[in-house]
C-alpha cells in the first residue's frame, strides 16, 4: 500500500535536485501557499509524510491496544526528538556537501560539561550556555580543519568523534552524572513531558525557513551544488560550510542536554553511538541528497518520525529491536535508490 | 599609442583596450605585444586555435593573470586588474564554458545569486520572480518558467541564463568563452540570438572567444585572429569573410608555420589551467 502511494507521486522522494518547482502549476504556487508557507510543505517531503502516516495507520489498526494512547505518543516523541534536532543540523551539512560523524559525541560531551560546571557552583543556566559554547567550539574546529586544511569532513569528524569521547570520559571519570530535576529551566529543557518534541519541531521549522527563505539557505544549497561556481559568484563558501558545522554541533549538544534531563535523568559519557547514524538516516529518508545541493529539514523531521513510529510500533507488536535495525538499513537503501532513480528518470524525460 | 588604437570607430574611447600585452610562463612566451580594443556596442570575435593563447588573454582581461608587459585601459583610464572580483567591480563579466550556474536552484534564484533582495532576513521571492520574468522577456530568452530548476533546462537555455546573469549584474564588458561549445545548431541559435539582441541594445562591449569562427562570424562586428600568441589579423567582418580566415589558418597548417612553438604554448596553457 505504501509502495503504491509512493509510486503515485513520482517527484516526492526526490533529493537529487528535483523538478518539483516545474511540476507544480504556477498558480498553485503563487496563489494558495504564498511566501513562507509554500516552502514549508513542498512535494519533496510528500512521500516520507505519506509513508509515516501509513505506518501510523497500520500500527493503529494492527497493534494491540495502547498504540493510540497519550503515553505511547510520548514514547514516540522520545524516540524522535533527538534524531530530529541533530538531523536539522546534519541536513544543512549534507546540503553543502559535508557530514558530521562526531555529533553523537558532542551530544555526550555538553551535558557532562554543564553538570561539571554546575557542580562547581555555577548557576545551571550559565553552565548550560557555556556548554553550548563548548559545542560551538567543537563545530568551529570541525569546520576550520575541514575547510582550511582540506580534509574530508568524514575524516575530520571521525577524529573528533574519538577525541570528544575520550575527553568526555576523562571529565566524567567514566561515570554517568545525575541530571538536574528541579526548576522551570529544567522543565523547559525537557523536564516537561512534551518540551523536547516541541523543541525539535520548533528547530525543524526554523531551519526549514532558513534553508528555503534566507540567503544563508540559498548559499548553502549553492555551495553544495557548485562549490566553484558559488565561489565565483562571490559567495563566501568556506564560511557557509563552517556555519553548518557550527550549528550541527550546537544542536547536537542541545539535544544531549534535553535527552538526559528528559529520558534517562542522567548523562551517559558514552552517549548513544547510533544517534548520529539515525539522524543522517532520517535526513536521507526525508529526501536530502547525500551528495549535496538539495535537502529538506521538514523531510528529516518526518524521516525521524517515520523511524520513531517504526521502532515504537515494533516494540508494541512484539518484534525485537534487532528487526528495527534491519528495517532501518533497508529503508535507507530504498530511499537512496528512489532518489537516484527518480533523478535519472526526470533527466531522461527531459532529454526525450 | 596610435590614434587608431585609442579611439573606436565612432570617435569615443574604447570601452576596453589592451596595449602591448605580453605574458610568459617560465621560458615559454604565451602572449607577445597583444593590442586589442572593443568599443561600446561592439562585438569582437577573438579567434584562434587551441594553444594560440586565447585563454591566457581572457584570464588577463578578467584579472585572473597579471600581464608581464603592457597596459589595460577602461574608458581610456589605465587600470591594473588585481583579481577577478576587482575586474568584476569595474564591469568586466566572464561567462566560462563550464557553467557557473547552481543546478539545484530555480532560474530566478540563479539570476539573483548573491544579489538577492530581502525583507528583513527573508528572501523576497515574489519580487525576484517578477524581476526575473520581466528581464528575461526583455532580452528575449524563452524558458518554460523562471521557477524551473536549472538542471531541467537544455544546454542552450542554461548558457543563455548564464549570459543573462552576467548582463543582469550591470556588466559593461562581457567576455564569452566558447559560448557555442558542444551545442547543436538550434541550441547555438539561442545564444547567437541573445548576442545579437545585446549588441543591438548598444550599451555592452562583447568579446567572443571561439576556435570555430564560422559559427560566430555573423554576430561579430570585427574579428581578431590570434596565432601563436600574436594577433595576426584585425578586420571588420564586413571587410573579410569566413573563407579568408579559413585560408589564413589553413596556410598556417600547410606550411607547418610555428607549429612546434605553438605546441609549447599549448603546454603552457594546460599548465595555467592547473
Amino acid at each position: 500500500m505504501t509502495e503504491e502511494q509512493t509510486k503515485s507521486s513520482p517527484p516526492a522522494s526526490n533529493g537529487g535536485g528535483g523538478s518539483n518547482e516545474v511540476l507544480v502549476p504556477a498558480r498553485l504556487r503563487s496563489a494558495g501557499f504564498a511566501g513562507v508557507g509554500a516552502s514549508l510543505l513542498r512535494l519533496r517531503e510528500l512521500s516520507v509524510i505519506v509513508v509515516a502516516v501509513a505506518l501510523f495507520a497500520y500500527f493503529s489498526i494492527h497493534s494491540p491496544s495502547g498504540f493510540l494512547s497519550q503515553s505511547n505518543f510520548g514514547n514516540i516523541a522520545d524516540f524522535v526528538s533527538a534524531w530530529a534536532i541533530i538531523a536539522a543540523g546534519e541536513v544543512m551539512l549534507l546540503v553543502c556537501g559535508e557530514i558530521d560523524l562526531s555529533a553523537a559525541m558532542t551530544y555526550a560531551l555538553t551535558p557532562i560539561v554543564m553538570m561539571s560546571l554546575h557542580g562547581n557552583g555555577l548557576p545551571l543556566f550559565v553552565a548550560f550556555l557555556i556548554a553550548l559554547l563548548v559545542a560551538a567550539t567543537v563545530g568551529l574546529f570541525n569546520g576550520l580543519v575541514t575547510v582550511f586544511l582540506g580534509l574530508p569532513s568524514f575524516i575530520t569528524t571521525l577524529g573528533t568523534l574519538f577525541l570528544l569521547h575520550g575527553i568526555t570520559l576523562k571529565i566524567s571519570g567514566s561515570n554517568p552524572m545525575a541530571a538536574p530535576t528541579e526548576g522551570d529551566f529544567v522543565r523547559a529543557l525537557g523536564g516537561w513531558k512534551w518540551s523536547e518534541i516541541l523543541w525539535a519541531i520548533a528547530i525543524a521549522i526554523t531551519m526549514q525557513i532558513v534553508l528555503t527563505n534566507t540567503k544563508w539557505g540559498a548559499y548553502t544549497i549553492a555551495t553544495g551544488a557548485n562549490f566553484v561556481g558559488a565561489a565565483e559568484a562571490g559567495i563566501k563558501v568556506r564560511q557557509i560550510k563552517i556555519r553548518a558545522f557550527l550549528i550541527t554541533a550546537v544542536f547536537s549538544g542541545f539535544a544531549g542536554m534535553l535527552d538526559g534531563i528528559h529520558i534517562t535523568q542522567s548523562f551517559d559519557p558514552n552517549g548513544d553511538p547510533n544517534l548520529m547514524f539515525t539522524a543522517v538516516a532520517a535526513s536521507v529518508i526525508g529526501g536530502t541528497a547525500l551528495l549535496g545541493g538539495s535537502g529538506t529539514v521538514i523531510g528529516a523531521l518526518f524521516g525521524a518520525a517515520l523511524l520513531g513510529i517504526l521502532q515504537d510500533g515494533f516494540n508494541i507488536i512484539g518484534l525485537t529491536a534487532t528487526t528495527f535495525v534491519v528495517v532501518e538499513g533497508a529503508a535507507i537503501i530504498l530511499a537512496m535508490v528512489a532518489n537516484t532513480q527518480l533523478t535519472r528518470f526526470r533527466r531522461g524525460a527531459k532529454a526525450a | 599609442m596610435t590614434a587608431e588604437q585609442a579611439v573606436s570607430a565612432d570617435g569615443a574611447p574604447a570601452t576596453i583596450r589592451a596595449e602591448g600585452i605580453g605574458k610568459r610562463f617560465g621560458t615559454v612566451t604565451a602572449l607577445s605585444d597583444i593590442n586589442i580594443r572593443v568599443g561600446q556596442g561592439e562585438v569582437l570575435g577573438l579567434i584562434g586555435d587551441n594553444g594560440a593563447g586565447k585563454s591566457t588573454l581572457i584570464k588577463i582581461l578578467t584579472g585572473y593573470h597579471q600581464p608581464d608587459e603592457g597596459q589595460i585601459f577602461i574608458h581610456g583610464e589605465p587600470v591594473t586588474l588585481k583579481s577577478v572580483v576587482h575586474a568584476r567591480s569595474l564591469g568586466i563579466e566572464t561567462v566560462f564554458q563550464d557553467l557557473a550556474l547552481i543546478n539545484t536552484l530555480p532560474v530566478y534564484m540563479n539570476l539573483h545569486l548573491n544579489r538577492e533582495p530581502t525583507r528583513g532576513p527573508f528572501l523576497r521571492r515574489h519580487a525576484m520572480r517578477e524581476q526575473a520574468r520581466r528581464y528575461l522577456d526583455d532580452i528575449g530568452i524563452s524558458i518554460p518558467s523562471v521557477n524551473a530548476e536549472v538542471a531541467n533546462l537544455s544546454g542552450g537555455q542554461r548558457q543563455a541564463i548564464a549570459v543573462a546573469r552576467s548582463v543582469y549584474s550591470n556588466a559593461k564588458i562581457l567576455l564569452l568563452d566558447e559560448p557555442l561549445a558542444a551545442m547543436g545548431a538550434k541550441e547555438g541559435g539561442i545564444i547567437l540570438d541573445l548576442i545579437k539582441m545585446l549588441r543591438d541594445r548598444g550599451d555592452l562591449s562583447i568579446i567572443i572567444i571561439a576556435h570555430n569562427y564560422s559559427q560566430v562570424f555573423d554576430v561579430c562586428d570585427r574579428v581578431n585572429l590570434l596565432q601563436h600568441g600574436e594577433i595576426t589579423l584585425d578586420k571588420k567582418t564586413s571587410e573579410t569573410s569566413a573563407e579568408e580566415l579559413l585560408d589564413i589558418v589553413a596556410k598556417e597548417y600547410r606550411t607547418g608555420g610555428k607549429l612546434a612553438e605553438g605546441r609549447g604554448r599549448y603546454l603552457a596553457e594546460i599548465r595555467d589551467i592547473d
